[in-house]
Parts: structure tokens; C-alpha cells; sequence
């Protein structure tokens, strides 16, 4: 009833592209903002930080970059979880080479070396498209995971071939190593992810954006009007890998704090973070968070109903999940393949006619 | 003759080996991908999940016994009978059937006229589901599977290649029967292809679906007719591997392998399929040996799939596909 | 004969410049198969110029060579007075030669606003950082363009439908959407593939108006591809009749007319 865009007039083509025209959006966002840096940080806890918040918060920013390359610029990629292995072990040498620098210059390079990476890797996609495309980033994939296990150089020699992430802090604060405070870390990964998300919305809504969807739509045509493919593929290349870089490093350094490379990075998170953007929604940022959040929670809701509300063993939990995320993979294809988000805006286009849909 | 020569002829006949069963899932994405443009990633995991049901059934294990013990509180586990392997074969090559038959009806056919990369990602998320159902039914410890089939040195050759070069060649016994099934099943494959009144339908499919369609070709009955021959293929390959190195889940992995195999050989072609899995197999086993030891080994993890993009990037077509021109 | 810098005046009294766009001896193979074959002609500034054919002629084709999607293995391009090297599609489209398609080729994922705003992708060169935090000159040029592009979409009466998602238009109105796009990028020459197929008669008639008015409004030099003789005999200022990749005719619509030869291909002719 309040949500209403008559009243609501723009009135100069500034006001008209904003990224939430219908005030009601606005309001909401800002409110959004304001719960998320200045009421959560004082009700949390370890538990909370570590099972729900860090994962949803680190993987939206993945899917915010693989949305940016799949869902806005239509090149799959299944080389997700190399390319945030790029993001942890960069940011591990920077680390370890330069312990005086900022945390966050440290993760904003290993965003960068990212971005190289997969613009390397981004190449081909000149060359090959659609499945020819996703199959040639499982090169990647399996390339870098092999790489970071066998050359010593990036694991900096370490007995056990894993690395791990010392204690750094951040205006006197750890945000790295042992004794991180829940609600620092947490706010320390929400900037990053707003940050990401804002700077993801203008390039999506501005031309580099319009560029990556005529690539998507058609890229003949969109190479007769006058867009260039190479320098639209490669940025959105580019980067879709400097946000997956940025959330592999964050993942490593802040999350997990010690990581395994064929464990943590392996063709299963590429897949995750592809599923994400698939259930939240190809094409949306609001869907890169709806998928992330969805995926995050799923498992531990299937922990404490399945495992420790009935009773069941840990692994066929574990399955059930294979099953549920598969199933619903496919009912959103069929049903709605443009995810959560299409469900979203579908409602708020009843909404904005409730209670008189005639 | 040096040494280094003689290992590596013993490597290269084993790639060829390595190269068959490649080739042979990558049979199972050529069909499915001919008739009806699916590019089948569940593939592999179909093979896995074939294997588990003939080593299931041929054990007698109880499907869904951990669910039913959790649910349930009992503790089945066995029927406590074990079967010879053809009824295990042929109770799975039932069971494949349905499931294509299942995977039709319940998946593709309201994905019909989608986008390629919306039925890819669709395989996806099939693949996910039957590797969940495959554990949830069967369990997912690594399991033996044993049909029967020879294993072990081939004392012959040892003993024919020691006599020429003074080394006899390890070639596994196992690997030249799978190399006379893989023939006989890519022979009657195309025999089937091309003189059945099914095979002809089907490549009428492959051709052109609105035609098929009104010359009175059901689309239904031949996708299910795929997926089938596609899941005995898997069968058959899931049977070689599992009897080398256990039913497990990394079999879906290497199953992977088929993907480098079908951009080197092109998507639609099973003579381009054969001579890719070879080039692959072979390629990956000399790699590993001749560079292998020099930058930190299990480089066959990688190998197939950088080859093929390298290929891609200057052949996009693939090896045998034809020049695309593109037209608005 | 005129020479290249020369005007003429129409049958309808317009007045045409020198010439825009020279296609000298163009010759264009498919393999085997020769699609065109030494092809001369010309499209002068502020024309209205048709190319007509049988199915098969090479139409198409010829309007691919024009637009640089495909490269001819022999002849020469002249546009604007310059020798054209072989360019990629894209860099066509920088030189302002926009076109629309004979099967429409909107980008289905978008708004109507959107599609019209590609066209103007050419001229928006805001850097990286503008872009992403939406300041400075990458707003500037997102208001300024978006006026040019209004402007275009009321030419055009759609404005209502302009947040609309393009996959939800009826055929006809996608095909006014895609004249948008093509006009939003302000070309020198437009090139249109078969504007008004699959039409009914009234969209036919909205059709030919908006060609009329935006050669008339806008002095843009068009050249097309039309089926429906009666349109093109009305619309065009010079037609090219082609004929299993040759030319047979080129001139007034009226000389065209009279053309035995453009008669015998589209009359057929007894082969006695």
C-alpha cells in the first residue's frame, strides 16, 4: 500500500537511472546499510561470525564477480575456485613478503594479480564460446589448483604444503591470525562487500554494462553496433576475477585462516559459486546476495534439523544436500531461470498494485 | 635401443590404453549431444553412479540403508545374497534405463528449445543430484567391483617384448580387454546408427528436430533411446575403471577427462571422439613421463585440459569440425 | 553520368550530395560459392538508395560487404572519399555506418532504453574509475546521451514502452526499437535489411514513414533491402537490381522499371 512509485516523480535523467528509483527501494537500503554496520556488530558472536556471516558475506562478493561474467556478459566459467585460490595465495605471499603493508592494500593487489590471471585465462574466449568456453576454464581450474600444491615457491616451503595467514591488524585492531573479535572481522569483510557491490551496480548499470549484455544477448550484432570484443570480454574478465580474488582472499586470510589449496579451492567451489548466482539470479546483484545467503544457509539448516534435531549421521546430511542443491538447480532452470531475484521483483510488481491489482 | 626410448614406447602403449576409456564416455556425450544438443555433463557421474548400482546389486547391499537405519532406527544393511555378474549387469542396464527415462520426462523436456548453456547447466545440477543419490543409495565408501574380467600382467607380451628389447612391457590384461569391448561397442554402435530403422530416426533427430518431427519421428522416444545407450556406455566404462581403482568418487573426475577429449575431437563426430581420447591418453602418459619429474609430477591432472584449450584458441572448430560462418 | 562530388535533384525535387559510400568491382566467395560477383555501385549523401533482387540475388551479402561484417576476396570500398581497409565490424560501426537486421537482432535481455542507449556506446569514453563510482564524466555522459536518445525514442513514438523488457514487444514494434538503436548512433550512413518484412500493411506504412521522415529530418543517407516493390519504388531515389550475384539494373526507380533485364528476372524469361 505504501509502496508506490505514483508521487514519486524524476524529473531530470539523473534522478531516473538511480539504482533505486521508487523511494520506498531507497529507504529500504538505507535501512539495510544501517542494521548491517551498526546494529549486527554488537549481536554477534563466534558462532554466528563463523558459520553464517563471514561465508555469506565473503561468497557474495564471488558471486557479485562470476555474476558480472556469466550473468551480465554470458561467459561461463568453471574456473571459480582457481581463480580465488589466485586471490589467497597472492595475498598469502604479499603477507609473508611485506608484513608492514596494510591488509588492505595486501587484499586489493591480490584482487589485481587475479584480474591478470583471468584475463590470461580470459584469452580464448575470443576464440570459443558457450560450453566450448566453460570446459576450456576447467583448464584453469585444475591448472592453478596443481600449480599452488606443487611449486613450493607459493606455499613459501612450508612443511605441510598449506599455508597459513599470521596475525595482522588494521588501526591497531587483529583482523588475521588467532585472536580476531568477531565483529571486527565481520565489519572488516562488510566494507569490502558494499564497496563491491556499489562499484559492481554502477559498472552494470552504466555502458561498460551495456556492453557486457549486447555481448550476452548477441555478440554479432553487438559487434556490428560498434562494441569491441576483446576489450568487452576481457574487461569483464578482468574484473569478474578482481572481485573473486578479492573474496578468495578474504576467504583464506580472514575466514579460514589456514588453507589446503585441492581442499578449499577445488572444481566443487567453482561449482558453488556458479549455483549461487544460478539460484540468486543471473544478470542481479541483489541475486549475487540472495544466492550466496541461500547456499550459506541451506547446509546449516540441514545440520541442526537432519543432524542435530533428528539424530541422522553427518554424511548423509552431506548428501541430501548434493541432492537438494541439484534438485533445485534444475526447478530453477525450468521454473524460473532467473533465480530469487526474479521472484523479488515479481512481488514488488504485485506489491506495487496491492491491494487493487485492477 | 636406449632405455629412455623403451619406457617410453611401454608409456605410450599405455596411454593408448588410458586413451580407449576416455574415448569410451566420450562416446556417451557424442550421442546425447547429436540427437538432442545436450551437452551432458552428468556423464562421468553416470558412470559412477552405474558402477555403484552393479556393485549394489551384485553385493545384494540394501538401497537407502542409511537412510532407512536413520529414519527407521533399524540396521539392514545386506540382503545378505550375492549375484553373478550378469544379472548385476543386465538389473543395471535396467536401472540406467529408467533413469533415462526419469531424466526425460522429469528434466528436459520443459527445457526443450532453451538455450545450450541453460541444458549444460542443467547437467550440472543432474550431476549433483545423482552423485547424492548414488551415496545416499549405495553408500559412499570405495567400494570393489569384479565381474570377472582378467587383470594382471599380460604375460605374453612381457615375455614377447623382453625377448625383442631385453625389458619386458607391463600392459595390464585388464586394459586390452577394455580396448576389444570399447571396438566392438563403437562397431555396433555405429552398425546401429546406420542400418536400423531406430538408428536412422535418431540421426534424423541429429539432423534436424522440426523435420524428424513431421516425417513422424517421436523426439521422446529417441532422447530416451539416448540417454539409455549413453547410460549403458557409462556402464561399460564405469565397470573398466571401477575394476581398476575401486568405485569411488574421483571416477567421476577422470570421466571428466571425456570434455578436453570431445574439444580436441569435436562435439559430433565418434571418429573424432576415438582419435581424441587417444591423443589425450597418450599425450598426458608421455607428458607426465617426460616432464612430469621435472616441474612437480601429476600433471595429469591438467594436462588434457590445457591441451585443448591451447588447440581451441588456434583451431576452434576443433580437429575435424568444419570452418563455422557466422551469419546475421 | 555524374562524377563523384556532383548533386542531382530527385523525381520528388530533393537534392542528393556527392557520393558516401563507393563499392568498386566487389566480388565476395563462400568457398565454392560466389555470392557476388564485380559488383559496381554508389550511394550519394541524403539518398535513399535501394537494393532489389530475386531470393538468392545476393542482397544480403552485398549489404554485409557495405556494413564490413563480411570482407570482399576482391574490390575496393570507398567511404567518404577514403579507401576502406579490411576492418573489423566494429570499427565499421566507429566510421557511423549503423544498420538494423533482417531477422531482428535486439539484445532480448534488455530494456527498450537500454537497446537504444547501445547505440550510443560508440561515443561514451568515460574511464574505468568514473564509471565505477558514477561520477564526473561518466554521469555526464550518461545524461547527455540519454537526451540523445530520448530525443530518438520520440521520433519514433515509443516512448511508453521505454522500460520495457525488449523480449515482451510485438514483432513490429521490435522492429521500430531496432531503427532506434541504429538512429541513437547519429549515423552517416544507415543501412536497413529488409525493414518491412513479415509486416502487415498498416506497420508497412509506419514503417516507410519513419524512413521517409528521418532521411527527411535528419538528411541520414539510407540504403535498403525491401521485397515489396511498391515500397521501394516509392521510397527509393536510385535502386540496384541484382540477379545471382550480378547487377542488372541500377537507376531511377522508374528507369529500373522499364529495365528488360530487371523485367526477365522478376518475370522469369522462356530459355528458347
Amino acid at each position: 500500500m505504501f509502496y508506490r512509485e505514483a508521487g514519486d516523480f524524476s524529473t531530470t535523467y539523473r534522478e531516473d537511472s538511480q539504482t533505486f528509483p521508487i523511494k520506498f527501494d531507497r529507504y529500504r537500503y538505507y535501512a539495510v546499510l544501517i542494521i548491517a554496520f551498526a546494529i549486527i556488530p554488537f549481536l554477534l558472536n563466534d558462532y554466528w561470525v563463523n558459520a553464517i556471516f563471514l561465508p555469506f558475506l565473503i561468497y557474495s562478493i564471488a558471486a557479485i564477480g562470476l555474476n558480472i561474467l556469466t550473468g551480465y556478459c554470458g561467459q561461463v566459467s568453471l574456473g571459480t575456485g582457481g581463480f580465488m585460490a589466485v586471490g589467497a595465495y597472492a595475498t598469502y605471499k604479499l603477507m609473508t613478503a611485506f608484513p608492514e603493508v596494510s591488509m588492505v592494500v595486501h587484499i586489493l593487489l591480490a584482487g589485481g594479480v587475479t584480474a591478470f590471471v583471468g584475463v590470461l585465462f580470459g584469452l580464448p574466449s575470443l576464440r570459443i564460446k558457450g560450453f566450448y568456453l566453460a570446459v576450456a576454464t576447467l583448464a584453469a581450474q585444475f591448472f592453478l589448483v596443481w600449480l599452488f600444491n606443487r611449486v613450493p615457491w607459493f606455499y613459501n616451503y612450508s612443511a605441510s604444503g598449506q599455508i597459513n595467514s599470521p596475525e595482522r591488524t588494521l588501526f591497531g585492531i587483529p583482523i588475521t591470525g588467532a585472536n580476531t573479535e568477531p565483529w571486527a572481522v565481520y565489519l572488516f569483510c562488510l566494507v569490502f562487500v558494499t564497496i563491491s557491490a556499489v562499484v559492481a551496480r554502477n559498472l552494470t548499470r552504466g555502458a561498460m554494462g551495456r556492453k557486457w549484455m549486447a555481448i550476452r544477448d548477441m555478440d554479432i550484432a553487438a559487434e556490428i553496433i560498434g562494441v569491441n570484443p576483446l576489450t568487452a570480454k576481457l574487461s569483464a574478465f578482468a574484473i569478474s576475477s578482481f572481485f573473486v580474488g578479492v573474496s578468495g582472499a578474504l576467504f583464506f586470510s580472514v575466514y579460514l585462516g589456514a588453507v589446503e589449496v585441492g581442499e578449499v579451492f577445488g572444481i566443487n567451489k567453482s561449482f558453488l559459486v556458479l549455483f549461487m548466482i544460478i539460484i540468486g539470479g543471473l544478470g542481479s546483484i541483489f541475486g549475487s546476495f540472495a544466492g550466496a545467503a541461500f547456499l550459506v544457509l541451506l547446509p546449516v539448516l540441514l545440520k541442526n534439523v537432519l543432524v542435530t534435531g533428528l539424530g541422522w549421521p553427518t554424511d548423509l546430511a552431506a548428501h541430501l544436500e548434493f541432492m537438494i542443491v541439484g534438485f533445485l538447480i534444475i526447478v530453477f532452470l525450468i521454473v524460473e531461470p532467473h533465480g530469487i531475484a526474479q521472484l523479488w521483483r515479481v512481488a514488488k510488481e504485485k506489491l506495487r498494485l496491492w491491494p487493487f491489482p485492477h | 635401443m636406449p632405455d629412455q626410448l623403451i619406457y617410453a614406447i611401454e608409456v605410450f602403449f599405455n596411454g593408448l590404453m588410458a586413451g580407449v576409456l576416455y574415448a569410451l564416455v566420450a562416446l556417451g556425450f557424442v550421442l546425447i549431444y547429436k540427437a538432442s544438443g545436450i551437452f551432458n555433463y552428468a556423464q562421468g557421474v553416470m558412470a559412477l553412479f552405474a558402477a555403484m548400482t552393479l556393485v549394489g546389486v551384485m553385493e545384494g547391499q540394501v538401497p537407502f540403508a542409511h537412510l532407512i537405519n536413520a529414519v527407521l532406527g533399524t540396521k539392514v544393511h545386506h540382503f545378505g545374497w550375492h549375484l553373478p555378474a550378469l544379472v548385476g549387469i543386465v538389473s543395471t542396464v535396467l536401472v540406467m534405463v529408467v533413469l533415462a527415462w526419469l531424466v526425460q520426462r522429469v528434466i528436459f523436456k520443459h527445457l526443450v528449445g532453451q538455450e545450450p548453456i541453460i541444458l549444460f547447466m542443467a547437467t550440472i545440477g543432474l550431476a549433483y543430484f545423482m552423485e547424492g543419490l548414488g551415496d545416499m543409495m549405495w553408500g559412499s565408501e570405495i567400494k570393489k567391483l569384479d565381474v570377472g574380467l582378467p587383470q594382471g600382467i599380460n604375460l605374453w607380451i612381457d615375455e614377447a617384448t623382453y625377448n625383442i628389447f631385453d625389458y619386458g612391457f607391463f600392459i595390464d590384461n585388464l586394459d586390452i580387454v577394455a580396448t576389444i569391448i570399447a571396438i566392438t561397442l563403437v562397431g555396433s554402435l555405429v552398425i546401429f546408427a546406420q542400418y536400423t530403422k531406430e538408428g536412422r530416426a535418431m540421426r534424423a533427430v541429429a539432423d534436424d528436430h522440426q523435420a524428424a518431427l513431421s516425417v513422424g519421428v517421436s523426439l521422446n522416444f529417441i532422447w530416451i533411446m539416448v540417454w539409455s545407450v549413453a547410460g549403458f556406455v557409462a556402464l561399460v566404462a564405469g565397470i573398466m575403471w571401477g575394476t581398476k581403482s575401486g568405485v569411488q568418487f574421483s571416477l567421476s573426475l577422470i570421466a571428466l577427462k571425456a570434455l578436453p577429449v570431445l574439444m580436441l575431437g569435436g562435439f559430433t563426430s565418434i571418429p573424432g571422439a576415438i582419435v581424441g581420447g587417444l591423443i589425450i591418453g597418450v599425450g598426458e602418459k608421455l607428458f607426465e613421463f617426460l616432464v612430469g619429474p621435472l616441474i612437480g609430477g601429476a600433471t595429469e591432472n591438467w594436462f588434457a585440459y590445457v591441451l585443448a584449450l591451447l588447440l581451441l584458441v588456434f583451431r576452434p572448430q576443433g580437429l575435424f569440425g568444419e570452418k563455422i560462418i557466422e551469419r546475421v | 553520368m555524374l562524377s563523384n562530388t556532383d548533386g542531382y535533384v530527385t523525381e520528388d525535387g530533393r537534392t542528393i550530395g556527392g557520393v558516401v559510400m563507393e563499392m568498386k568491382n566487389i566480388t565476395l566467395r563462400f568457398g565454392g560459392v560466389t555470392a557476388i560477383k564485380d559488383i559496381t555501385f554508389d550511394i550519394r549523401e541524403g539518398e535513399i538508395r535501394a537494393i532489389i533482387g530475386p531470393n538468392g540475388a545476393g542482397k544480403s551479402s552485398m549489404l554485409n560487404v557495405v556494413s564490413g561484417f563480411y570482407v570482399p576476396q576482391e574490390g575496393e570500398v570507398f567511404f567518404r572519399g577514403e579507401k576502406r581497409p579490411a576492418l573489423k565490424p566494429f570499427e565499421v560501426a566507429r566510421q557511423g555506418i549503423a544498420r538494423t537486421f533482417q531477422n531482428i537482432a535486439l539484445f532480448e535481455g534488455m530494456s527498450v532504453l537500454d537497446n537504444v542507449m547501445t547505440g550510443r556506446l560508440t561515443q561514451m569514453k568515460a574511464g574505468f574509475i568514473s564509471q565505477s563510482i558514477w561520477r564526473g564524466k561518466a554521469e555526464k555522459e550518461e545524461v547527455e546521451n540519454r537526451e540523445i536518445c530520448e530525443r530518438v525514442i520520440d521520433f519514433l513514438e515509443i516512448q511508453s514502452i521505454r522500460k520495457t523488457p525488449v523480449s515482451r514487444l510485438p514483432y513490429g514494434l521490435k522492429k521500430r526499437v531496432e531503427l532506434a538503436r541504429a538512429l541513437a548512433s547519429e549515423p552517416k550512413l544507415l543501412l536497413l535489411d529488409e525493414p518491412m518484412a513479415g509486416m502487415n500493411v498498416e506497420e508497412k506504412e509506419d514503417m516507410s514513414r519513419f524512413i521517409l521522415d528521418v532521411n527527411d529530418e535528419f538528411g541520414t543517407t539510407i540504403a535498403l533491402i525491401e521485397h515489396d516493390m511498391g515500397v521501394v519504388m516509392d521510397l527509393s531515389d536510385r535502386v540496384v537490381v541484382m540477379d545471382y550475384g550480378k547487377k542488372i539494373g541500377d537507376g531511377t526507380p522508374s528507369e529500373v522499371r522499364n529495365n528488360q533485364a530487371v523485367i526477365d528476372a522478376y518475370l522469369g524469361v522462356s530459355h528458347d
